[in-house]
């Protein structure tokens, strides 16, 4: 079903790509088989528990894998270039320019011995070609854009004199250096407190309603990415199960991972004193991963044939596809019955 | 970070102080003590006692350490009990012969375990990380008197290239050529001695380096390896290894003792050596005191060397 093809309204897609890592004679499958695309302007946001695979995925695409992770694909297009048919060379100049990525942790992401303008105007430097006062320059324009304030005193100071949200507003800064055409954020706001972490989502929707910029945003709570996203990829297992637009993941989610989900996000109304529904059990190990669907031995529908192979998926729109052996409304039909 | 230097200086001192208590303690309850050197056991105990009242080793133990220390505060550092030296005197030409060996094989170590190091570290598991890494633990674990040997074996008795003793030839003390021919054997002893522990060093160092965050966060932002070299990791892994200069301080007295006495070489090794053998108990006491005050102050010099380079350190106190 995965026909390779070339579309204008994508900014990025790829096809089929499999990620695995060889450690001590061992392979670990972190991503296994995953097509996915993401339009112009559109923020997507890829949902899934730690090991699911959404990390490896992007960090995949960009080449910033280690060396001991191989990377296959059918097709990854950017823009219609295909990067699987980039030299290193090209892929490394693409990268901070044409896409760029923010990453988890802001306290570790920056080098501690460098200030933040050294950070900054290096990454001005390198891609567009900027003599050192024009990249100073651009850099407080900027900082100026993250929020940061007094930003010609702040580009000479050093990472330690940050806070965590503060440092996180730097490395988005230096992701908009270039300009790029889509940024991957890799859950910015893990590593933050809440009050933090609606700020710098705040800011990340704000910085993409002016530069016009797609991101995929990364993250494990569902809850972050309702009022951000256009669209939701659900990964497990390093497996798509489900992706759909946000208001299709949200009110008529396909798979029971997705339904699993969304019961165990809370929701503080008034009168709602149902328990939080926590998913039984553990994510499937990826160096041994089951023969079937990864999430069968979690899920309360599953039978003998989910083990039997990994599931097609099923298109419910042209936006929506899940990867269960059960339609929607099959489940439902089970859902009252197991009730 | 005035301040911050001023304090570390002040606690320096009473430091320095507690290491001269604890090395004329020490020697204190050592078995022998300068008295069994000088006298025999023919000697009548009035003459012993008045070898004693001379010294002053009638006198309360206190009383001693102080009129000791008030010597050493005063650049007298007492008599060799063998020879009748001023010690003062002895090291004066002593530690610079010393210094004339170790400086510049330290020197050459350092800069040459920096290449070695960030090349080994920055290809990790490759072949040129192996062959440093491997040759490193190996050289660790070879003693600097078979090495010395082996050398002497080879160039000085073998193929009779370069003099296997001393500093100079008899009648040869101004020839350059001469002092050179003479150092190259204990030069290549000691370089080796101090490299692969430093090659270590820095190769540990530039491993954790490029396994940080900021290194991936780097190539993310399209940095090339050499950008990554040089522009972040180098700075970050100099840093640890500049602290280790100060660290090396002692070694400008003691950092050749068996290299030194191998080749007979009139530096503080042979000299020390040659206390301990003739209990000479003076030099050996200031020999401890000297070198573990430079301990300390190569430390103090390393701490402030971290305050001037590192920017989270500069901020404090």
């Amino acid at each position: 079903m995965e026909e390779i093809k070339k579309n204008d309204d994508k900014i990025l897609s790829a096809q089929n790509v499999h990620t695995t890592f060889r450690t001590h004679g061992k392979s670990v499958k972190a991503v296994r088989g995953v097509s996915f695309y993401a339009g112009y302007q559109e923020i997507l946001a890829v949902v899934g528990e730690s090991g699911s695979g959404k990390s490896v995925l992007m960090k995949s695409i960009l080449g910033l894998m280690p060396e001991n992770a191989e990377v296959t694909a059918d097709q990854i297009l950017f823009m219609d270039k295909n990067i699987l048919e980039m030299t290193p060379e090209q892929q490394r100049k693409m990268r901070g320019k044409e896409i760029a990525m923010v990453f988890q942790d802001p306290m570790t992401a920056l080098n501690p011995l460098r200030t933040i303008g050294f950070h900054l105007t290096e990454v001005l430097k390198r891609h567009r070609g900027m003599d050192k006062r024009t990249a100073r320059k651009e850099a407080i324009a900027v900082l100026e854009q993250v929020g940061i304030s007094s930003p010609e005193k702040r580009l000479d100071q050093y990472p330690h004199e940050f806070s965590g949200g503060m440092r996180q507003r730097v490395l988005i800064a230096m992701a908009l250096c270039c300009r790029p055409k889509l940024l991957i954020a890799d859950e910015p706001t893990t590593a933050l407190d809440v009050t933090i972490q609606a700020q710098i989502l705040e800011l990340l929707k704000k910085l993409q309603d002016e530069t016009g910029m797609s991101i995929i945003l990364i993250t494990h709570d569902l809850g972050v990415v309702a009022s951000l996203s256009r669209r939701i990829m659900v990964m497990y297992g390093g497996l798509l199960m489900e992706e759909g637009l946000t208001e299709e993941i949200f009110y008529s989610p396909k798979h029971p991972y997705t339904r699993a989900l969304l019961q165990a996000i809370p929701k503080p109304q008034a009168g709602d004193r149902k328990r939080l529904e926590p998913i039984p059990g553990m994510a499937p190990s990826l160096i041994d991963p089951p023969d079937g669907c990864p999430f069968a031995e979690r899920c309360k529908f599953a039978c003998e044939q989910c083990e039997k192979g990994i599931p097609k998926y099923r298109v419910y729109s042209d936006t929506q596809r899940a990867m269960c052996i059960f339609s929607a409304e099959e489940l439902d039909a089970r859902e009252r019955k197991v009730d | 970070m005035a301040k911050y230097i001023v304090r570390r200086i002040l606690t320096a001192i009473p430091m320095v102080l507690l290491i001269t208590i604890l090395c004329f303690a020490l020697m204190h309850f050592a078995p022998y003590n300068a008295i069994d050197a000088m006298t025999t056991p023919k000697m009548s105990p009035e003459t012993i006692e008045l070898i004693k009242a001379k010294y002053g080793y009638d006198k309360p133990l206190f009383i001693q350490y102080l009129r000791w220390l008030n010597g050493i505060l005063n650049g007298n550092f007492g008599y060799s009990i063998v020879t009748k030296q001023s010690i003062a005197g002895d090291l004066a030409v002593r530690i610079p012969n010393t210094i004339k060996l170790v400086l510049p094989a330290y020197a050459t170590a350092y800069i040459l375990a920096i290449i070695l190091g960030l090349l080994a570290g920055s290809h990790k598991n490759k072949a040129a990380d192996k062959v440093i890494d491997g040759i490193s633990s190996i050289a660790i674990a070879v003693p600097s008197f078979w090495f010395s040997m082996l050398l002497i074996f080879i160039l000085g008795y073998k193929l009779k290239l370069l003099p296997i003793v001393g500093m100079h030839s008899v009648g040869k003390e101004a020839s350059m050529a001469d002092f050179l021919r003479h150092f190259i054997m204990p030069f290549i002893t000691l370089t080796f001695t101090f490299l692969p522990a430093n090659v270590k060093f820095v190769r540990s160092s530039t491993v954790t380096q490029f396994s940080e965050d900021y290194v991936l966060v780097q190539r993310a932002f399209g940095a090339s390896r050499g950008e990554i070299m040089f522009k972040h990791v180098c700075k970050n892994v100099l840093l640890p290894i500049i602290t280790r200069l100060g660290m090396a301080l002692q070694l400008l007295v003691t950092g050749a003792i068996i290299t030194e006495t191998v080749f007979g070489w009139p530096g503080v090794g042979p000299y020390f050596i040659k206390a301990i053998q003739g209990m000479d108990y003076p030099i050996v006491m200031i020999i401890l005191v000297l070198s573990s005050t430079l301990v300390i102050l190569g430390n103090l010099l390393s701490d402030i060397l971290y305050c001037i380079t590192d920017p989270r350190i500069r901020e404090m106190g």
